[in-house]
């Protein structure tokens, strides 16, 4: 018998908006990288503009968090969830930042013409959009084992970024005329690691919601 | 481990009404000059194990007790235990104010008199440090022979706090002492009671899951006569180990 059915609505409500805004943010990650990849300037547009709605739905979710915290006095797994969503809706905007960042390579870039076409840059996309979506399904699923194993694989979107940064170096330093391609390149990679730092990050905060400890155990 | 020295030790205590029994198998132990806070459902034993520690039970026909419940070591439900003696040390205050239908002076002397205090000198500086101890001093000095039944609910209950204080007991059993007053008047016994944890051991039944959290130091879950868990009050309501406990201090049941 449900003997907070406020509480639960509420919860409910917030658990709502939460997936509502991870959606956005797997689906403006995507864009992002079809945007540089094809040099789709009006896709690129499309996600700067659309930057302020993912902000405003950080703002929405963390003030129901708030008025559920100060009406509902929640405890235990409630409180700790309730914390989670607040530091993970915060590292979903920042997602969206770096999403509005690769948006804006896309601008500069569109005049460039790419030395080679982009391969390893959209695997890591790839690699970075699915970590950040297995998260999100980890964290809303209260899958722990999930979480964990999208935590280990960060070490690969790592060594992949080293890799694309050597690389890109190399090109910069061997042909000059490619260097301003190459350091955006290099730059678009580092947005891509960031983003997947965050996906960790939400791991964690899963990790916190279901157990109550800060840092992941493997 | 914590290096606090126990106050009560408390072993596979069984406490039968009769044929029913309100308390299986509780063992716990508290500490020194710590706040313990007992929660629980109505009926779940926490106010029935809170008499248990200075035998109030005892008071009520058809109780049979199995177990061992230490103070300071020794088992107050021995054959030898000074039962009087035993409850000057451990006091109680109750849910509701209780103050006798006396003078503010009589309510806080009654005490002492009985413990045998006939000095006039001593008795008025018994009456000006226990209502210091809770203050109360400054509201009431200049209508000390008025009766205690004029004062408001939470001056009331610091009163009986005082009068439980008179007797200079070591422990002070709390059953819900807060739950007849308005918010500024439990506020005011709450931040009573950290100053008194200073002095004195305090254990208090509680309702108010929030009170729990602000006071204590420790709380024990109380389940149908049970313990089902104990732990740092901090520790129980962010991070219970028991899935019941869970439950409890979040509402989902009881």
């Amino acid at each position: 018998m449900a003997t907070r059915p406020k509480m639960d609505e509420e919860l409910k409500e917030i658990n709502k908006k939460v997936i509502e805004m991870a959606a956005l943010i797997e689906e403006t990650i995507r864009s992002s990288i079809k945007s540089l990849k094809e040099k789709d300037v009006e896709l690129a547009r499309k996600i700067i503009d659309g930057d302020e709605k993912i902000d405003d739905m950080e703002d929405e979710i963390n003030s129901d968090c708030f008025k559920f915290l100060a009406t509902q006095s929640p405890l235990a797994g409630d409180l700790r969830y309730c914390i989670s969503i607040m530091k993970m809706i915060r590292d979903l905007e920042r997602i969206g930042d770096h999403c509005e960042d690769l948006a804006k390579y896309t601008l500069r870039l569109e005049s460039q013409e790419y030395y080679k076409e982009l391969i390893d840059i959209p695997r890591m996309a790839d690699m970075a959009a699915r970590m950040v979506s297995n998260a999100i399904r980890a964290f809303v699923e209260k899958d722990l084992r999930m979480a964990r194993k999208v935590w280990k694989s960060d070490e690969e979107v790592d060594e992949l970024f080293r890799y694309i940064y050597e690389e890109q170096l190399d090109i910069a330093e061997k042909n000059t005329e490619n260097a301003r391609t190459a350091i955006s390149f290099a730059f678009v990679a580092a947005h891509l690691e960031r983003i997947a730092d965050y996906a960790t990050n939400i791991c964690e905060e899963t990790v916190f919601s279901l157990e109550g400890r800060y840092r992941m155990a493997l | 481990m914590n290096n606090k020295k126990t106050k009560f030790e408390i072993k596979d205590l069984d406490l039968y009404y009769g044929d029913f029994q309100a308390l299986k198998k509780v063992g716990i132990d508290i500490y020194e000059r710590e706040i313990t806070a007992l929660i629980g459902p109505s009926g779940c034993g926490k106010s029935t194990f809170l008499r248990t520690l200075n035998r109030m039970n005892d008071l009520i026909p058809g109780t049979r007790i199995k177990g061992q419940v230490k103070f300071d070591n020794k088992d107050i439900y021995d054959k030898d235990t000074d039962v009087i003696g035993l409850r000057k040390k451990v006091g109680m205050v109750f849910q509701k104010p209780n103050p006798f239908p006396k003078s503010i002076y009589d309510n806080i002397t009654f005490g002492p008199r009985i413990h045998g205090i006939r000095e006039k000198n001593r008795l008025d500086e018994i009456t000006e440090s226990t209502l210091k101890e809770v203050g109360l001093w400054n509201e009431v000095k200049d209508r000390l022979n008025k009766s205690a039944l004029g004062l408001s609910g939470g001056q009331q209950q610091r009163l009986c706090i005082a009068r439980c204080l008179a007797v200079e007991p070591e422990v002070l059993l709390m059953d819900e002492p807060t739950s007849a007053l308005d918010p500024v008047a439990t506020s005011r016994i709450e931040a009573l009671l950290q100053d008194l944890a200073k002095k004195y051991t305090i254990v208090i039944v509680t309702h108010n899951m929030q009170q729990a959290g602000r006071v204590s130091g420790y709380t024990s879950f109380f389940l149908t006569g049970e313990i089902i868990e104990t732990g740092l009050t901090e520790k129980i309501f962010s991070v219970p180990e028991n899935k019941k406990t869970e439950e409890y201090i979040s509402g989902r049941f009881g």
